[in-house]
């Protein structure tokens, strides 16, 4: 009878991770129905980049008051988990405060008291968090595309952390002896009074049901990442790890339309020419993108990664000027469609069954796709190396390449420089006038 | 700008046997758009100061395609690209100097993987090379102590990282530089990239280049001055709305140190 908590414990440890594992590989299974992108070069860029912006929190602080309080949050969230790991090995073999037999008394009050300090610390700004949203009511958080789900995911994660928090806090202020030792209850010292003249049964209880809904709580938060915009705490890594390494400006070159622009400009092509052996499966479907499965792996990488945050959209141009164009929403809409693709194929047995919809115009209109300058504020604000605009370039090369769908004024323009070599009417042979003009 | 401008072109300048330090791309804008004209020959007039050995296509130039790639249309822009590098590699270019930000970040990032492989530069980043070289000297007195805002252009900066080049040309002209609340790399778009410029704009409560221009305002300018065709044109706009042309004039850089 006495392991009973012990094969509880490793049962819901299991059910946990379990579940989270079969997320994660759905995941994996999602961002691969994109396009395979070759990152295999500047290795040592991307390790760095990864460790400076993911790792080090470089573009979190290029606003201070959000970036400074994310810090405080994302130190205690690492940190204190340390403190699960004591927990996961007293749960599985039943021992109490494990720490505590393998390091001196001095040291493990003083990580513990570290522990609680950031604890507190996360408290405050996980309330000023939660002040910006709701009180302050800033305006990022007040777009469109904020309504109902992601406004409340938002919250949820807020009240999850602070409920853990306390948890984590009320365990060790009810704990009789590690009170008594007097290390590192730098807070819970202060909490432990609250609960004087409780009997001491009743005491051990409490502080059994905070450990318990402590590590249940995380392993439900863990589960709910998935389903969350937070999967951004750990998918953050391999987006700054796989996020561009060439300047901004650098549109990729389509090397499906290279081979046709040079068949076209080769005077010596055959045009009746039947096509080389297998060449059949490497023409590609479409030019550009109108649905999920069209973009690449890092583009749908992007999606998950996206915490919702809307640094992007309010340094959007043309958001900013009123338009419909979000580059956040760009970002949610591509998740929710790669989302619904992917409960399609579960719901087919692992094949993809036509459903009459797709990104282009079910999610994104064509009106925010001409919308955006190509300006790359969006893609310079993201703190984990998200880059919408990429995107947007995709679709607008469906849009143009295979629907002949732009808008008016811009086929006239690229009629001209077609005919001309100039987006405006003028021959090609006065180019050199203005030398002469007054 | 009455003074004779020198302007060769590749093709004399072959017929002579002999390769410029630098080809001069002119782009679409400067050499049609009335406005940016001028800016182009502010440009040549500071090249032939500073005796610069340059060429331009002339005719033979097309459109880099960087219009039609941001719109979407890869086929035309790789069309204009390949026969540039045609062109460019049949002369042998290693250097292009040119105003238009998209051009440079077109030809400089775009065109390499098509086979055109150049030492591309801004003209403000040109100029600076030319004052530190000595190359170029400035009197420094047109401008001097007059409130300048410089507006970084999105492919200059943002996308190419230069922020810096423009400003230090600037400090050259005496005049006292102010920056606007956004700029470097949260500068604000002039509202005209991504071939905006030929479009109406979707609809919205405001022109992008009048919020931009009210940034611009906000430092109290007697000069709002840019590095790219585009930019200007839609920051004039931007100061006529306000019905300020009268008192605050907008100025390429080229144009700034050819008069300084």
């Amino acid at each position: 009878m006495e392991f009973i908590p012990n094969i509880l414990f490793a049962i819901i440890l299991i059910l946990g991770i379990g579940y989270f594992t079969r997320n994660v590989r759905k995941l994996i299974r999602n961002i691969k129905l994109g396009k395979a992108v070759d990152t295999s070069d500047n290795k040592k860029e991307r390790w760095k980049n990864m460790m400076r912006i993911a790792l080090g929190q470089s573009k979190m602080v290029t606003r201070p008051i959000a970036g400074m309080l994310h810090v405080v949050v994302y130190i205690g969230f690492i940190i204190i988990n340390i403190e699960v790991l004591e927990i996961i090995i007293d749960g599985l073999f039943g021992t109490h405060r494990i720490g505590l037999k393998v390091l001196p008394e001095s040291v493990y009050g003083f990580l513990i008291g570290s522990f609680e300090i950031l604890a507190v610390l996360v408290i405050v700004a996980v309330i000023a968090f939660w002040l910006r949203r709701n009180v302050i009511k800033l305006k990022r958080f007040l777009s469109a595309e904020m309504k109902g789900w992601p406004k409340n995911d938002g919250n949820i994660i807020l009240y999850f952390e602070v409920v853990l928090m306390c948890l984590f806090l009320v365990m060790n202020a009810t704990d009789t002896p590690f009170q008594d030792m007097g290390h590192g209850n730098v807070i819970s010292q202060f909490i432990a009074p609250w609960f004087e003249g409780i009997s001491e049964t009743a005491l051990h209880t409490i502080e059994r049901t905070a450990w318990w809904l402590h590590i249940i709580g995380i392993l439900v938060f863990l589960n709910y990442l998935y389903f969350s915009k937070h999967l951004h705490i750990i998918l953050a890594f391999p987006n700054t790890y796989y996020g561009s390494v060439e300047p901004k400006g650098k549109f990729n070159n389509l090397e499906a339309v290279t081979n046709e622009v040079k068949l076209m400009m080769d005077p010596n092509a055959d045009p009746f020419a039947a096509a080389p052996e297998g060449a059949e499966d490497e023409v590609p479907e479409k030019f550009g993108a109108s649905d999920v499965m069209d973009l690449n792996q890092i583009q749908l990488l992007n999606a998950y990664t996206c915490t919702e945050c809307g640094r992007c959209t309010s340094a959007c141009p043309a958001n900013l000027t009123g338009k419909k164009l979000s580059p956040r929403k760009i970002m949610m809409d591509t998740r929710d469609r790669l989302e619904e693709v992917g409960k399609n194929i579960d719901a087919n047995k692992g094949e993809f069954k036509d459903d009459g919809k797709q990104l282009l115009g079910d999610y994104i209109t064509h009106e925010e796709l001409w919308a955006c300058t190509t300006c790359n504020a969006c893609v310079e604000e993201c703190p984990v190396s998200i880059n919408p605009l990429s995107i947007i370039v995709d679709m607008r090369r469906y849009l143009v390449m295979e629907q002949s769908a732009a808008p008016m004024e811009l086929n006239n323009m690229m009629t001209n420089i077609e005919n001309n070599g100039a987006p405006w009417p003028y021959n090609q042979m006065d180019r050199l006038n203005w030398v002469k003009e007054e | 700008m009455n003074e004779e401008l020198k302007v060769p072109t590749m093709a004399e300048y072959m017929a002579e046997g002999k390769q410029p330090e630098i080809l001069f791309w002119v782009g679409s804008a400067g050499s049609y758009d009335d406005r940016a004209k001028k800016i182009t020959k502010a440009f040549v007039k500071i090249l032939n100061k500073a005796n610069v050995d340059f060429a331009v296509l002339g005719t033979e130039e097309s459109n880099t395609g960087d219009l039609a790639k941001r719109a979407g249309n890869e086929f035309l822009f790789q069309m204009q690209a390949m026969m540039n590098i045609e062109v460019l590699n049949a002369y042998e270019i290693k250097r292009i100097v040119t105003c238009d930000p998209h051009s440079f970040n077109c030809i400089k990032n775009e065109y390499p993987s098509l086979g055109g492989n150049y030492d591309v530069v801004h003209h403000t980043q040109y100029i600076k090379e030319l004052i530190s070289s000595g190359r170029l000297t400035l009197e420094g007195k047109t401008y001097k102590g007059k409130r300048i805002t410089f507006h970084d252009p999105c492919y200059l900066g943002r996308a190419n990282n230069e922020y810096n080049a423009p400003r230090d040309v600037l400090k050259e002209t005496n005049a006292n530089l102010v920056e606007m609340k956004r700029h470097k790399s949260t500068a604000l778009c002039c509202g005209a990239g991504g071939a905006q410029m030929f479009k109406e704009p979707e609809k919205g409560n405001m022109d992008i280049n009048i919020l931009r221009t009210q940034d611009a305002l906000e430092t109290k300018p007697d000069i709002i001055a840019t590095g790219c065709p585009y930019c200007n044109t839609m920051m004039s706009d931007g100061v006529k709305f306000n019905e300020k042309e009268d008192s605050i004039k907008v100025l390429d850089v080229a144009e700034l140190i050819a008069n300084s």
